[in-house]
């Protein structure tokens, strides 16, 4: 997949989590991201937003860095 | 073996709880308020002769044959239209009734042809019954007098004929028409002798006749009867299975003679359909016989080489090798797999199951992705299960339908036909649809509103009719709070009371009349049982997980969830869309919609299937074809499904396909993917298995086998045979073993057997200790999840936007005739109805650019670009244009693009902004296709037999 179309994609899921109310827009973006995103795709939008994260909403940059911090942890 | 017989009764069965004692020829029977003094003596076993009465049908008291007598009353009373009632004492046998009865049965053999023996119906004829059963020895009158002998035949019909000449004119069929199907397409022409069964004036294949065969059923004789049972003779046994074609999954007689279908027929007792049936169902099962049916294994190097027919070993182990080596050099995440909602519930769970125990990783996804997985995540959000909230029967106490982003009929006919039954009573309609489907205004159907969207802004009509609902206080408070989660709730409705929802506000956004969405939305909100139904016109959009939950918001707003007539309906596309999802084979769940990072889940399944399970979401369908393009993903196991056709933006698909190494196709036809395969494993229709399908009401449904697999094995033991190839051993005898697992590991399944089912017939899940009866109306005194969850649902326009180069929007659907990629109804004579997509385009855009029907019309997209027909019409609104997707020479999805919704990669099939000009002929792509269809296909040795 481009990886710009990654970064479209996790842009749709934060545009959805900005609007609600019960959970920061990063929290619920990155638990998306983990229930439904194959590893394979996490770390290509990782690497994308690495190189160039001028397109990706800033919800999707702090989701991306709560689940990095997991993979870290874990 | 034998033929099954089904009872009928004469008059439909009542249910009133009440029941009346009366006496029939001195024996006392109960029965049910207002029963037919005709159906209560069949409760006792005593079949009163008769001809126009049948129990699909309201009486009609016109062939005086079941006459009776009553004590106390005058006359010889017709059985059929007489209600039964406490203390009556009815006689339904002695010799004056005998002697009337033999009179009416001389006058209709004075005028009927005596060609029993070499007539078709022969052995299955009521007015050939009657004559024996009355007695008859003689006819008076002779048979010279005036008469209807030597009509000519309509043959029009591809699936049945029409002999006026053996017409009794009982009106069976035209109330069939009328009753069961709501078409009105019959009727009856002509007074007295001249009275005539007539479609319309002209032949029945150019009336308005849908070819249910709801008439065919119902008559008695042999005027109008299959062509099949014609060139064939009588079945003389049945099976019940079930039809593999929609997902309302009616429940067949698949009527035999050794090993042929004769003919399928509805079956009464089938809870789905009750007796009733659509033209595929009905007639369009052809396809599993013909000629393209490829029955033997084949492999080859490259899909440029020639197909080599081999043996089921060596294909499987060439394709076990492939795979072998792919996760060898590539990882063991290079390959997958792709399930489909054509074939059963054990099949699906077996390839999920190959997937994450014999691949070793979660990369199973089914075509569910590409039109309701949407509905999977929105309604688990909101209720906390993904399934469809009602049962079908629930319509009948609907007392306003919702119908949004759905053409019951034609993608769900026989729901369509109940729902009708359910409007002509009273109920009202409300349509939301950018086009103008059936519904909106038909023989006797009319909606109340006809909301007439621009596609794409779904989520902005529902947020604004839920507007007028909290602005207008007519949310049920009292529900909300008892069922609801409160804070929540009230987020929602600061939410949506913004002014910004108001109907005033997005009239603009959704083209509708600010005032028709407000009195659709008290329509909605003041009816004691409102339900919506819904299909891939909410679903198949970028929002199309918000548009979902926003309808959830809706039922739980308006209390109309957990009861009979009420709920959130997503009608099914195909026949096991439910039981593929229930299935387990999404990427990131198992079955019963339980997450792979669930350890408790995951360890039922690794201490049954003995290996360690990955806990991490696979690829979806859209990922797998992104991945092998760049390179990563490099072999694909697909079973029932054609991506090279069905899914958007096809030369992207082709690109994904070609990009892998090993491409096995299991189907029944060399389809669009299969010619970018490397393995051909021949594939098994409905009628040549036994599993179980489950339609859009939960309904788990019998499967039976009826023939032999034509290519040897059953498509569940192809599976087992790759697997054990693969080397994890799967040691399954018959299907009924597979779903003892999916019981003994699923919890909704927990009591599901095939004893079961062959036992109560059919079954709705959630079907364990705490439901044994099953689930025919789901959330009724809780949510799954508890307490029902309110969703902020903002309208986010698509990035999908109309401009100078690509000024409409295509939409694209499906017609009655044919059935999502046609590869079935296409080899049927289905075709008669729908021979080519053509382009629904309305008269303002066809003249701006001078294009009339019949025109030749170029249709791009950035995406790519096809030809087809126009059909000027005013059934699409002026900047939309539609197709259906059912030719694959067509190309419809070249033209779609990769545009998805944002929770589940559900592909925006519904919004493709586009140009259309006139043309001259096919595009470059079709030209080429039709070229490398040619090539990629070709067996070889398959010249040489023709040639010999």
């Amino acid at each position: 997949m481009t990886d710009t179309r990654l970064v479209a994609m996790a842009n749709q899921i934060a545009q959805f989590f900005a609007s609600q109310p019960d959970a920061s827009a990063s929290e619920g973006t990155a638990e998306h991201l983990r229930l439904f995103w194959n590893p394979v795709m996490l770390r290509d939008l990782y690497d994308q937003l690495d190189k160039d994260p001028r397109e990706a909403n800033p919800i999707v940059i702090g989701a991306v860095q709560q689940l990095r911090k997991v993979s870290i942890r874990s | 073996m034998g033929l099954i017989g089904e009872i009928d009764f004469g008059t439909p069965l009542k249910s009133d709880t009440q029941l009346i004692t009366l006496e029939i020829d001195g024996v006392p029977v109960s029965v049910p308020q207002g029963t037919s003094v005709m159906a209560a003596a069949m409760t006792m076993g005593t079949s009163i002769p008769k001809l126009c009465a049948t129990d699909m049908l309201e009486p009609f008291g016109s062939c005086r044959l079941c006459l009776v007598e009553i004590e106390g009353r005058k006359g010889t009373p017709a059985s059929c239209t007489t209600p039964a009632e406490a203390g009556m004492k009815v006689t339904t046998q002695n010799s004056r009734l005998s002697k009337l009865r033999r009179g009416v049965m001389e006058l209709y053999i004075s005028d009927h042809p005596l060609d029993c023996l070499t007539c078709a119906a022969n052995g299955d004829c009521e007015l050939q019954d009657m004559a024996g059963a009355v007695g008859l020895r003689d006819v008076r009158y002779g048979y010279d007098g005036k008469n209807h002998l030597g009509q000519e035949k309509d043959d029009s019909n591809p699936y049945f004929s029409f002999d006026p000449s053996k017409c009794i004119v009982c009106s069976r069929c035209v109330r069939a028409c009328e009753e069961v199907q709501g078409t009105f397409a019959l009727t009856i022409d002509g007074r007295g002798f001249a009275s005539s069964v007539s479609p319309g004036g002209g032949a029945f294949f150019d009336s308005e006749c849908v070819s249910c065969g709801a008439c065919v059923q119902a008559c008695p004789t042999a005027t109008l009867i299959e062509k099949s049972v014609v060139e064939i003779g009588q079945p003389e046994h049945s099976v019940v299975t079930t039809c593999a074609y929609c997902g309302v999954g009616c429940s067949f007689k698949a009527e035999m003679r050794g090993s042929e279908v004769v003919r399928m027929v509805p079956y009464k007792d089938g809870k789905a359909n009750e007796g009733h049936s659509c033209v595929k169902g009905r007639f369009a099962w052809g396809y599993a016989t013909h000629k393209d049916r490829i029955t033997k294994p084949m492999i080859r190097a490259k899909i440029t080489d020639l197909w080599q027919e081999v043996s089921w070993e060596e294909a499987i182990g060439h394709a076990a090798s492939e795979f072998k080596r792919l996760q060898n050099q590539y990882g063991p995440s290079a390959i997958g797999a792709i399930t489909s909602s054509r074939c059963t519930n054990e099949e699906t769970f077996l390839m999920q199951k190959l997937v994450r125990a014999g691949f070793g990783n979660n990369n199973v996804d089914t075509c569910a992705r590409v039109c309701h997985s949407p509905t999977g995540y929105g309604l688990k959000n909101a209720f906390g299960t993904s399934a469809g909230t009602q049962d079908f029967k629930s319509i009948e106490q609907t007392d306003v339908i919702l119908v949004i982003g759905a053409n019951p009929t034609d993608g769900h006919p026989v729901f369509a036909s109940r729902m009708k039954r359910r409007l002509r009573q009273g109920a009202k309609l409300i349509v939301a649809d950018p086009r103008r489907i059936d519904l909106v205004r038909s023989a006797h159907v009319e909606a109340s509103y006809h909301l007439p969207l621009l596609p794409g802004t779904n989520v902005a009509l529902i947020n604004a009719i839920s507007h007028v609902i909290v602005t207008e206080g007519l949310i049920d408070e009292a529900f909300v709070r008892e069922r609801c989660e409160w804070q929540d709730f009230e987020a929602w409705a600061r939410f949506i009371a913004l002014d910004h929802h108001a109907p005033e506000a997005t009239a603009e956004i959704t083209g509708v009349e600010a005032s028709d969405m407000r009195a659709a939305a008290r329509l909605f909100a003041t009816a004691k049982n409102a339900a919506i139904y819904y299909g891939l016109g909410v679903t198949e959009h970028s929002q199309g997980s918000t548009m979902v939950m926003a309808m959830a918001n809706l039922a739980m707003a308006t209390g109309n969830i957990g009861r009979i007539g009420v709920g959130v309906n997503p009608l099914r596309g195909q026949n096991n869309v439910q039981g593929a999802c229930d299935m387990g084979s999404f990427p990131h769940e198992f079955s019963g919609y339980r997450h792979v990072s669930d350890d408790a889940t995951r360890a039922i399944f690794e201490s049954l299937w003995g290996v360690k399970l990955a806990s991490e979401p696979g690829l979806r369908i859209p990922n797998m074809l992104d991945e092998a393009v760049i390179g990563r993903f490099k072999g694909l196991y697909i079973q029932g499904e054609d991506i090279a056709q069905s899914d958007p933006n096809t030369q992207h698909v082709t690109a994904g396909l070609e990009a892998m190494e090993c491409v096995i196709v299991q189907d029944l036809f060399l389809n669009e993917t299969a010619r970018y395969a490397h393995v051909f494993l021949p594939g098994s229709s409905f009628l040549e298995k036994d599993g179980t399908f489950t339609n859009a009401e939960r309904r788990i449904n019998r499967v039976r086998r009826v023939m032999s697999p034509l290519a040897g094995k059953a498509d569940w033991e192809v599976t087992v045979a790759l697997s054990n190839a693969l080397g994890y051993p799967m040691h399954y005898t018959h299907p009924a073993e597979i779903m003892a697992e999916i019981a003994c590991t699923t919890p909704t399944f927990a009591n599901v057997s095939y004893a079961m089912l062959d036992e109560r017939g059919s079954i709705q899940w959630p079907c364990n200790d705490a439901a044994p009866q099953g689930t025919p109306i789901m959330h009724v005194d809780h949510f799954v999840r508890g307490l029902g969850k309110f969703m902020i649902t903002e309208f986010i326009p698509t990035e999908e936007r109309t401009g100078p180069r690509f000024p409409l929007i295509l939409t694209t659907g499906r017609i009655l005739s044919q059935y999502n990629v046609g590869a079935q109804t296409r080899r049927t004579e289905n075709s008669r109805w729908h021979e080519e997509d053509v382009l629904e385009i309305h008269p303002f855009d066809a003249e701006n650019r001078g294009i009339v029907t019949g025109d030749f019309v170029a249709l791009a997209s950035r995406s790519g670009e096809i030809s087809l027909r126009a059909e000027v019409c005013e059934r699409v609104q002026p900047g939309v244009v539609y197709t259906t997707f059912h030719h694959a020479e067509t190309g419809a999805n070249v033209v779609t693009t990769e545009y998805s919704d944002w929770a589940t990669n559900c592909p925006e099939y519904k919004v493709t902004a586009v140009q259309v000009r006139r043309s001259n002929g096919p595009s470059d792509w079709q030209i080429r296709d039709a070229e490398d269809g040619i090539a990629q296909r070709r067996i070889a040795g398959t010249m040489t037999k023709a040639a010999e």
